[in-house]
């Protein structure tokens, strides 16, 4: 086994005419918090889709675990152990909040497409949907259809849907967007609380998550890994000061 | 939100141990228990005419609904040829049925729609395939496609199909076992109750076990099941073989029932049919189809038998529903169940009343236009003056047309003056419940 969860080597994208991944190489140790921070338009979130095998890549390869996920599709790498969240709220809105985390351990457990097993009586789904329920903080909204739910808790839901599996790689995709500085300050301990032991790899715009979260940051600038530090030397880090920061570290006081 | 099989081993032992997540539902075993009654005394009580051979034809509709929307409503799958099953069912079924009264096949009548669930299945497991790679439009369209490929091959085929005059057969065969022989209509009956209860347990557990819940996380958002696991294709798959199946348990049924099988069982017709009618009931609930067999088979075999204008009624019924209430009647009847359990029926109930009275003082008004016109133009030959609603009216005369443009503007003065006072009561009670609700769930 690889001492690596994911590694990129010289992974490429093209869209047509226009390449958005030039060559990405990136390794992340197992148990490790990475964060993948860039400008916008920087391929961050095409790396995420390229890893999760929402795209397929143009050329170069990415292992999973040591093994390569070349032409598997979405749901073959997340049954390699690889579940990742969206940065537009992905969930089941018609289903309650129990149903969406009930569904989401169906496979971890063996269910697979069953229609001999009655769900009511799934002890271990039942428990494990629960125990998610508990980590993430919408015990009360237990019976709530999804789709109801406000925009902080729906975020807290798509990353309980994420957990729930039981993957030992978790992507992020900004899991914190759009939120209000309390509500990402209890995102933070959220994500720091659920991924204890997993590898996490998280896109991030929030420099306060970023510095309160990952082990190492990975800046991105024109779809390659242009530095991969911990976040002290990366502040540091010239390159990605005329690259990224434009020479305005992020404010200290958060970090 | 447990089942019917809970009453089997391994519910128990998980209802005993330490937590209790699925308590035996009182109320579930008494709906169930209500539907066996129904459908034990329906034939009493309704047993004028022809009453007794509709009732046979709404339970083969209704499993034929409920099949149909365990793709439309739980699975967001929009077919249009959901009658391929069916129909491939009854043809199998009705052969079969030959089969066994030439000799060459040892099958009681009582077990022939289950030859026809498996024919079904079977030709779910072969169009299936196809018609599931996709989903949404081509979905849709496909299903289009392979409904009008098999009508073809439907006429192409006389000797299975039988041509333009199908198969047809004689479901009194043998000795009669139990004194049961099914030549009376209310064996028939009876047979389609049983056959009806039973898939009708079957779809429900289905909603119950996994594979049917993850077909209602695809139908919510398919691209996130890819990421928990599960391919989403395959989920469609097997969810529109085992519905299939039971389209061809109500293919088989009705081979039964009329005896004859032709190539408008697999037609888009058909297809369409049911779509139209599972879509009045209500998709968003499992109950929905069953209304929707009723209405539907009411509207169809009663209603033709009144006015030639019924497929025009049934037309407008259904697109009124799409307007103003997609979730069916099943949705409408639930919303005023509410009302009534959150004691808000008191405040809304009047105005409803009112609203409707409009509303039926315009409808009056227009079938009067309806009927007018169609006699005008299809029976004038047998002279102008027509019966309407027990009375003489004379269709070249203004008189009719004025009173019916009369109730039509009255209905619809009316219903303006109404709805302001109803919708506000509506949208009240209904804020007052949503608030109560919040403050349980907090």
């Amino acid at each position: 086994m690889s001492a690596y969860s994911v590694e990129l080597k010289e992974v490429r994208k093209s869209f047509g005419k226009s390449e958005i991944i030039r060559g990405a190489t990136l390794q992340v140790p197992k148990g490790e918090r990475y964060a993948i921070i860039g400008p916008n338009g920087a391929g961050k979130s095409t790396l995420f889709n390229l890893i999760s095998g929402r795209f397929g890549m143009s050329s170069g390869d990415i292992l999973l675990n040591g093994r390569s996920i070349q032409g598997m599709k979405p749901f073959e790498i997340n049954r390699c152990g690889l579940s990742r969240s969206f940065q537009i709220t992905n969930i089941f809105h018609r289903l309650t909040v129990y149903e969406n985390l009930r569904c989401a351990v169906l496979w971890s457990l063996g269910y697979k497409y069953s229609f001999w097993h009655r769900l009511n009586g799934l002890r271990d789904a039942h428990e494990r949907a629960e125990a998610v329920l508990e980590q993430i903080g919408l015990r009360r909204r237990r019976s709530t259809p999804a789709g109801l739910l406000t925009y902080a808790e729906q975020r807290a839901l798509e990353i309980g849907i994420t957990i729930a599996g039981g993957a030992d790689v978790i992507l992020l995709d900004e899991p914190t967007a759009g939120m209000s500085r309390s509500e990402s300050d209890n995102a933070v301990e959220l994500i720091r609380r659920v991924t204890v032991g997993k590898t996490l790899l998280m896109v991030e715009h929030d420099m306060s998550v970023v510095f309160g979260l990952a082990d190492k940051i990975a800046v991105v600038v024109y779809g390659e890994v242009i530095a991969c530090d911990t976040p002290g030397n990366i502040r540091g880090n010239a390159k990605v000061q005329e690259a990224y920061l434009g020479g305005h570290a992020p404010a200290e006081e958060h970090a | 939100m447990n089942t019917m099989t809970s009453s089997t081993g391994s519910a128990t032992t998980a209802t005993t141990s330490t937590m209790r997540f699925a308590p035996i539902n009182i109320g579930r075993w008494l709906v169930w228990s209500l539907f066996i009654v129904l459908l034990v005394v329906a034939p009493l009580i309704f047993n004028k005419g022809a009453a007794l051979s509709i009732l046979c034809q709404m339970g083969t509709v209704m499993i034929f609904g409920l099949s149909y929307n365990m793709l439309l409503g739980q699975g967001g799958m929009l077919s249009f040829g959901h009658a391929v099953y069916s129909g491939l069912g009854a043809y199998f079924a009705i052969h079969a049925m030959n089969l066994a009264s030439g000799g060459s096949l040892p099958i009681p009548v009582s077990l022939i729609p289950l030859v026809g669930g498996i024919f079904g299945a079977v030709f779910g497991v072969l169009f299936g395939y196809v018609t599931t790679k996709k989903s949404g439009t081509t979905f849709s369209m496909i299903t289009l496609g392979i409904v009008e490929l098999v009508f073809a091959c439907s006429l192409m085929f006389p000797a299975f199909f039988g041509g333009e005059g199908g198969i047809s057969t004689n479901r009194v065969m043998g000795q009669p076992v139990l004194g049961i022989s099914y030549g009376p209509q209310i064996q028939v009956y009876y047979l389609i109750a049983f056959w009806l209860f039973i898939s009708t347990i079957g779809m429900y557990a289905f909603t119950q076990t996994p594979l049917g819940r993850i077909i209602n996380a695809v139908r919510d958002n398919p691209e996130r099941v890819e990421f928990i696991g599960y391919n989403t294709q395959w989920v469609r798959y097997l969810t529109l073989i085992l519905s299939a199946f039971f389209a061809g348990i109500s293919g088989g049924l009705s081979a039964i029932n009329f005896e004859i099988v032709t190539a408008e069982n697999v037609s888009a017709i058909r297809s369409g049919a049911i779509l139209l009618f599972t879509f009045i009931g209500g998709v968003g609930f499992f109950f929905g189809p069953l209304i929707g067999a009723v209405v539907g088979v009411f509207l169809t075999v009663l209603l033709s038998d009144f006015t030639k204008a019924w497929q025009l009624y049934l037309g407008v019924f259904f697109i009124i529903i799409v307007m103003y209430a997609p979730g069916g009647i099943a949705s409408l009847l639930m919303m005023n169940v509410r009302l009534m359990v959150y004691k808000r029926f008191g405040k809304v109930g009047p105005r409803l009343l009112a609203i409707m009275a409009a509303s039926l003082v315009a409808l009056v008004g227009v079938v009067m236009i309806i009927e007018m016109l169609y006699h005008l133009t299809l029976e004038s030959s047998n002279g102008t003056v027509m019966k309407l609603f027990g009375m003489q009216v004379d269709t070249a005369a203004m008189t009719g047309w004025l009173i019916a443009l009369a109730l039509i503007t009255l209905g619809g003065f009316l219903f303006m003056r109404a709805r302001p006072a109803f919708r506000q009561a509506w949208d009240e009670a209904n804020l007052e419940i949503e608030e109560m609700i919040r403050k349980e769930h907090a």
